[in-house]
């Protein structure tokens, strides 16, 4: 009974799907007159081919569906509301003339399969955004057409399957380190390759000799060694440069996980380090806002030797004699993988990647990884102080780039609590809890990514955030078991959505 | 911040970085601009596109220049919505969590298959991961394609089938639909999985039923891509034995954008639920028994499972799922059964109008709802040109992906192609196969 009473005006009111509040005769949409013959449709199309009965969509009328869907958009928490540090996925703000820009005309109503001579602003956009993108990834060829992170993963081990095969070879290993994305083993699975682990050192980096050993096993296997730097701790894998003549010479290639780029933008590129692929994430570092889990959008950089291979179509500029350039979409491209999708790729996100690096320039770009990497080690200062030092400490203790990782397991063995409960307390306090329990190495873990759009007001309000639930903990740990408690929902049964998963809605 | 940290400067957090891996130069990049000169900038780009504003859009081809409600716009682009990333707190996720699971209602409705997910890129790449799907399911590497399937939807599932170590065998197609004997033909006990579109590429509603006897009878899962816009009246592919029906979602609350971002629908059996691609939201209770909502079946997902994972997607497309679903809903169970009835009849009228034009003929007398394919007896390229000029793009150049259909066009109906517009198309075609004819004579072009 007290719970109920204590219910917050949200929680009251209980989750309804649109589909509940269907009313039969209600409506929205007016359609405009069909304007020609009324002809009965089973006499354009035979009656076994037409559906008896039409998709019990709900029936409601416009007021209904906009305080629906603002409703539930109430149920959220999103990066305008407060501070976002999860670790890995760079929450950084997503400016709104991004948004305007991409809604022009010449932009939304494009059609993709429009004449390229028609389309010559959206290509030369293409061309330019490429042009960008090689030059922060110091890779000399761009495609665009990957749909997001692990779209490019796919891309960049089918590029190396298919230089491979043009020297004659067939090689099976690819090599992560322990430390690695899931979306790596995953990708590495789908393109027809075996994951090889790599240890990771006492500094957090690669460890040598775990490569090298897992390199002599069989080095005319290696394929491609997978790798983010900064790494998922955060830290720069100072041996970046041994670990690339190692891959080199064992003849594989070096694949650059760009989630983590906006700690190098302007400082150092992947492909200065050796790199032959970076996927970049434009949804991360570019600005691209998250849409609670997509759109999109992961481009390939790549080296002069794997650009034969490049996804077909790629966006050419070409010199007309007394026109100026032409731009135009290749598709001749006879050593290319092919496609990875339809059309050209997440348009609407390049063009809002675009007006991020136009705003930002050159300068801008290198003071924001630059903010992004002193706000990450900042609020580690703030973190390694006081409670927080005591029970959830860094897990490798040394200057971090654009992230860090914190271990709850002090935490959990002195105070009983796990980081899953200080991250569902965190909500009361009204803040997004860190990445948690990634990467694995780490007990516990918490992944913190500041980004460089936050105040160093947000950064201590976080920190003071921390300390006090850390603080309530040591009297009472039930409070954290039990969070959160002002949330629409309070802590939800996951196990029973996986054994007996309902996953619409009955009607 | 830099004492808190115990640092002299910047440069001192930048040390770990090799001195050789140091740039020590600004990046070959324009200096930053302010806010109206970036708008001016990319407004002047925008100008040098021929947009469906600019010209009246008869192009298809698997996208579509739909009417976008004021609503749909109204609700993507409220923050809560456009900031968030993917629900992994659930907690503080119930709307977009349950927006999932709404749109994943709506998809099951309209494909007639009980199993949904939040969405994935796109069509092709979807069609893609269908294919990864039936190795899982049957254990075999081989792949039976409709040459009706969307060309770009063919090419990517054997781009993806090098890594798969699949097969891809291509059934042609016979006055308009797949070579039903020749599909019969090519699928055998080691096929995983029988592709088909419909309607097809060329417009033309498949008879799903009849051809995916063969499949089932080889135990080969069956895979069918489909419009969403046309699953007010034709069958859904889930009452024609489907395994799993997909396809591009564009039509349902996007727009255009040149091609992306998009989003592709996933549906199928229950027998298939642990091995679909992507995020699946599913319902559940909170510690007090309140209803909620969290991603289901994580289990099978790559920051579970890694390698093992059913497919390696992460971001995917949720706000423009989102779209979809407000657009759904706007249009409603009557709605959206009338704008089937609406394309079926002007695109009736449409195929009738053009197919009179001296010089013009059908490519195929299949059935169609939206989009209907022609044969031209004058080059297409040159008759589209004309038809610019006039400020109508006339339809997509078969010829691009088909060199068989050299002289075909495709022409695609929405709801925004008033008859109007359809007459004035009518006009300008007639002119220009016209023209087209006395510039080339028969046997030249």
């Amino acid at each position: 009974m007290s719970a109920q009473l204590n219910e917050t005006p949200m929680q009251r009111e209980r989750a309804t799907t649109i589909y509940e509040k269907s009313k039969p005769g209600r409506r929205a949409a007016a359609l405009p007159e069909a304007e020609v013959p009324e002809v009965p449709l089973a006499e354009l199309i035979p009656a076994r081919l037409l559906r008896e009965a039409p998709p019990r969509l709900p029936e409601v009328a416009e007021p209904e569906i906009v305080r629906h869907y603002n409703r539930l958009s109430r149920r959220n928490f999103d990066l305008d509301s407060g501070f976002y540090p999860l670790g890995s996925c760079t929450m950084k703000h997503n400016p709104r003339l991004n948004e305007r820009v991409a809604a022009l005309p010449g932009h939304a109503r494009l059609h993709p399969a429009q004449d390229p001579l028609r389309a010559q602003g959206a290509l030369e956009l293409m061309w330019l955004l490429q042009g960008s993108l090689a030059e922060i990834c110091g890779l000399p060829h761009v495609s665009l057409q990957p749909s997001a992170g692990s779209h490019g993963e796919l891309a960049g081990l089918l590029l190396t399957r298919a230089y491979h095969a043009d020297r004659g070879e067939t090689r099976t290993r690819v090599l992560a380190p322990d430390t690695s994305h899931g979306t790596n083993p995953a990708s590495v699975t789908m393109a027809g390759f075996e994951v090889i682990k790599v240890a990771t050192n006492e500094r957090g980096g690669v460890e040598m000799d775990d490569l090298r050993a897992k390199i002599e096993e069989a080095p005319d296997q290696v394929a491609c060694l997978m790798l983010t730097n900064p790494n998922t701790l955060g830290l720069f894998d100072e041996n970046i440069e041994e670990i690339a003549a190692l891959i080199h010479a064992a003849g594989g290639t070096l694949y650059y996980d760009g989630a983590n780029l906006n700690a190098v933008m302007g400082q150092s590129r992947p492909g200065d380090m050796g790199f032959d692929i970076v996927h970049v994430n434009l949804h991360k570092s570019f600005s691209q806002p998250h849409g609670g889990g997509g759109p999109g959008a992961g481009p390939i950089a790549v080296s002069e030797r794997i650009e034969p291979f490049l996804p077909r179509p790629q966006v050419v500029r070409r010199e007309v004699d007394g026109h100026g350039p032409v731009f135009d979409l290749d598709h001749d491209r006879p050593k290319s993988i092919g496609r990875l999708r339809g059309f050209q790729g997440n348009f609407g996100v390049f063009v809002r990647s675009y007006a991020y690096i136009l705003s930002l320039g050159a300068d801008g770009l290198a003071e924001a990884s630059e903010t992004a990497v002193l706000n990450a080690n900042y609020l580690k200062a703030r973190l390694a102080a006081g409670r927080a030092g005591k029970y959830t400490p860094v897990a490798f203790d040394r200057h971090c780039m654009h992230e860090f990782v914190l271990s709850g397991k002090p935490m959990k063995r002195e105070l009983g609590i796990a980081t899953l409960d200080l991250a569902k307390r965190l909500l009361d306090f009204g803040f997004h809890p860190p990445t948690v329990y990634f990467p694995l190495l780490v007990d516990e873990a918490l992944m913190v990514e500041p980004t460089e759009t936050e105040t160093k007001e947000s950064l201590d309000a976080f920190a003071d955030a921390v300390e006090a639930i850390l603080a309530e903990a040591e009297a009472d740990p039930e409070l954290a078991k039990q969070a959160p408690y002002t949330t629409p929902v309070r802590r939800l049964d996951e196990v029973k959505a996986t054994r007996q998963p309902v996953v619409r809605q009955p009607l | 911040m830099l004492a808190a940290i115990g640092v002299e400067s910047l440069d001192d957090l930048f040390e770990q970085i090799p001195e050789s891996l140091r740039l020590g130069r600004p990046l070959d990049l324009p200096g930053g601009l302010s806010e109206a000169e970036v708008y001016e900038r990319l407004a002047t780009l925008a100008d040098r596109n021929a947009d469906a504003e600019a010209e009246v859009c008869f192009v298809g081809a698997g996208m579509y220049d739909h009417y976008v409600p004021a609503i749909v716009d109204a609700i993507t682009s409220r923050s809560e919505f456009l900031t968030p990333y993917t629900p992994y707190q659930p907690e503080i996720s119930q709307g977009g969590l349950q927006v999932m699971f709404e749109f994943q209602t709506a998809m099951s409705e309209l494909t007639g298959l009980p199993v949904s997910n939040a969405g994935l890129y796109e069509g092709p790449s979807s069609v893609a991961s269908a294919g990864y799907l039936a190795i899982g399911a049957t254990k075999r590497r081989r792949f039976v394609v409709s040459r009706g399937l969307h060309p770009h939807s063919r090419e990517t599932l054997r781009t993806y089938s090098v890594g798969y170590g699949a097969e891809v065998v291509e059934v042609g197609l016979e006055g308009g639909l797949t070579d039903a004997a020749a599909l019969a033909a090519a699928i055998d006990g080691e096929t995983a999985a029988v592709f088909l579109q419909s309607p097809n590429f060329l417009g033309a509603v498949e008879d799903v039923e009849a051809l995916g006897a063969a499949a089932k009878h080889h135990g080969a899962l069956l895979v069918v891509a489909c419009d969403p816009m046309t699953l007010g009246i034709l069958k859904p592919p889930g009452e024609q034995g489907a395994d799993v029906a997909l396809g591009e979602g564009q039509p349902l609350g996007n727009r255009l954008d040149f091609g992306g971002p998009s989003f592709g629908f996933f549906c199928a059996t229950e027998e298939q639920i642990r091995r679909m691609p992507g995020r699946i939201a599913g319902e559940t209770e909170d510690l007090d028994g309140r209803r909620g909502f969290v991603l289901a079946l994580q289990t099978r997902e790559q920051h579970i499972r890694r390698e093992k994972a059913t497919n390696n997607i992460c971001t995917a497309q949720a706000l423009n799922a989102l779209g979809a679903m407000v657009h759904l809903a706007w249009l409603g169970r009557r709605g959206f059964r009338e704008l089937g009835e609406l394309l079926a009849r002007r695109t009736a009228y449409a195929r009738q109008r053009l197919a009179a034009i001296e010089g013009v003929e059908l490519l195929h007398e299949a059935p169609v709802v939206r989009e209907f394919a022609l044969r031209l007896e004058a080059p297409v390229p040159a008759v589209l040109e004309r038809c610019a000029e006039q400020g109508i793009a006339a339809g997509y150049p078969l010829g691009r992906e088909y060199p068989e259909y050299e002289d075909g066009l495709l022409v695609a109906i929405t709801e925004r192609r008033t008859r109007a517009q359809i007459d004035a198309l009518a006009e300008a075609l007639e002119v220009a196969v016209a023209a087209e004819r006395r510039a080339y004579p028969a046997g030249v072009g």
